[in-house]
């Protein structure tokens, strides 16, 4: 018997696809229920219980990880729509991404430093909220651990694309921009796609924010490493 | 198909571009922000992407879950200090999401009044 078959992409690309289908009909029942933590939840569960290689779920998984290019791109299109707003809006939306920017880096160093975690986790998390690849980046340059940093970015960005729309909610936040500039700011590309679900406007300012602090947090970060 | 052919001659585009000048920023946000550009001048259509843009942004989150299940490889490394990582990362996220709203809300309240002054 040939027991490579689960070896081949389309192993990975058709649990993926299964597994997120799975998780919109939950999540159209159970609005809570996020699609991403389900559908990459239950990869999880099922590579763990049926004993199968990560290896082998990769092979599929890379194509599918593939179209976050042209879905990327794809992002012009609500930018572009809504560029007129964004522009009128800058320098609302430039403070606010700034402002959450450094209340961000500040309560990472204050909350390892308290709860006395070692400065090379507090290096490594300071870039936590921007896109995987700028995070590993900056991690090295502050001198953190860039691999564990890439972690810190998913996890920061599927926390944030969890718990986001209903933190806003619970403080009654309504403005479209405010709603969009969190949720890029906090959870990158991983809390635009959240919020793209919901409204292509809110989606749009998302990606803005989100671009804007992978430029920002650099710039933040830099000066860091002569003061820490 | 045309759209899809569009999307992805852009990331092409912009990946190219990201490896032969070596810029700080990834080969898709430069192959957005061409398109965008593109856009603005005409060059693109927005009827000819719309359908396959909306697609790929309702559908972004599946784009992301290989990259989770791949995380769970990197689990081992977090190590002792998970606690202080999990608490750190929880609080500053809801801290960045309340703190950009909030300024932000706050900012276009201001500019508002401006406008309107």
């Amino acid at each position: 018997m040939n027991e490579a078959w689960f070896q081949q992409p389309l192993f990975g690309i058709t649990i993926t696809v299964l597994f997120y289908v799975g998780a919109q009909l939950l999540n159209s029942r159970y609005k809570w229920l996020n699609p991403l933590f389900v559908t990459s939840g239950g990869i999880i569960l099922l590579l763990l219980l049926g004993d199968i290689p990560y290896e082998a779920y990769k092979a599929g998984g890379d194509i599918i990880t593939f179209f976050l290019g042209p879905a990327t791109v794809a992002l012009a299109v609500p930018f572009y729509k809504n560029f007129q707003k964004l522009r009128d809006q800058l320098m609302p939306i430039v403070i606010g991404v700034g402002a959450g920017l450094i209340c961000g880096l500040l309560a990472v160093w204050g909350i390892v430093s308290l709860l006395h975690g070692s400065k090379q986790i507090m290096l490594t998390m300071l870039p936590k909220s921007v896109t995987t690849p700028i995070a590993i980046e900056v991690a090295d340059l502050l001198g953190g651990t860039p691999e564990l940093a890439g972690v810190f970015a998913v996890l920061t960005g599927l926390l944030g694309s969890m718990i986001g729309p209903s933190i806003l909610k619970l403080f009654r936040f309504r403005s479209d921009l405010a709603i969009g500039a969190a949720m890029g700011t906090a959870a990158h590309g991983i809390g635009t796609a959240r919020i793209m679900r919901d409204s292509e406007i809110q989606g749009g300012f998302s990606a803005f924010a989100m671009g804007l602090s992978s430029i920002l947090t650099p710039l933040f970060c830099i000066p860091l490493i002569w003061w820490l | 198909m045309r759209g899809l052919a569009i999307l992805l001659g852009y990331t092409l585009l912009g990946n190219a571009i990201h490896s032969l000048l070596s810029v700080p920023i990834s080969g898709n946000v430069i192959g957005m922000a061409l398109l965008v550009i593109s856009l603005f001048a005409g060059w693109v259509k927005l009827a000819w992407i719309e359908e396959t843009a909306q697609f790929f942004l309702k559908h972004m989150m599946i784009f992301f879950a290989p990259v989770i299940v791949g995380t769970m490889m990197f689990f081992g490394l977090i190590g002792e200090q998970w606690l202080v990582i999990a608490v750190a990362l929880a609080v500053s996220t809801m801290i960045v999401i309340l703190v950009t709203a909030g300024v932000t809300a706050w900012q276009t309240g201001k500019a508002k009044e401006r406008t309107y002054e």
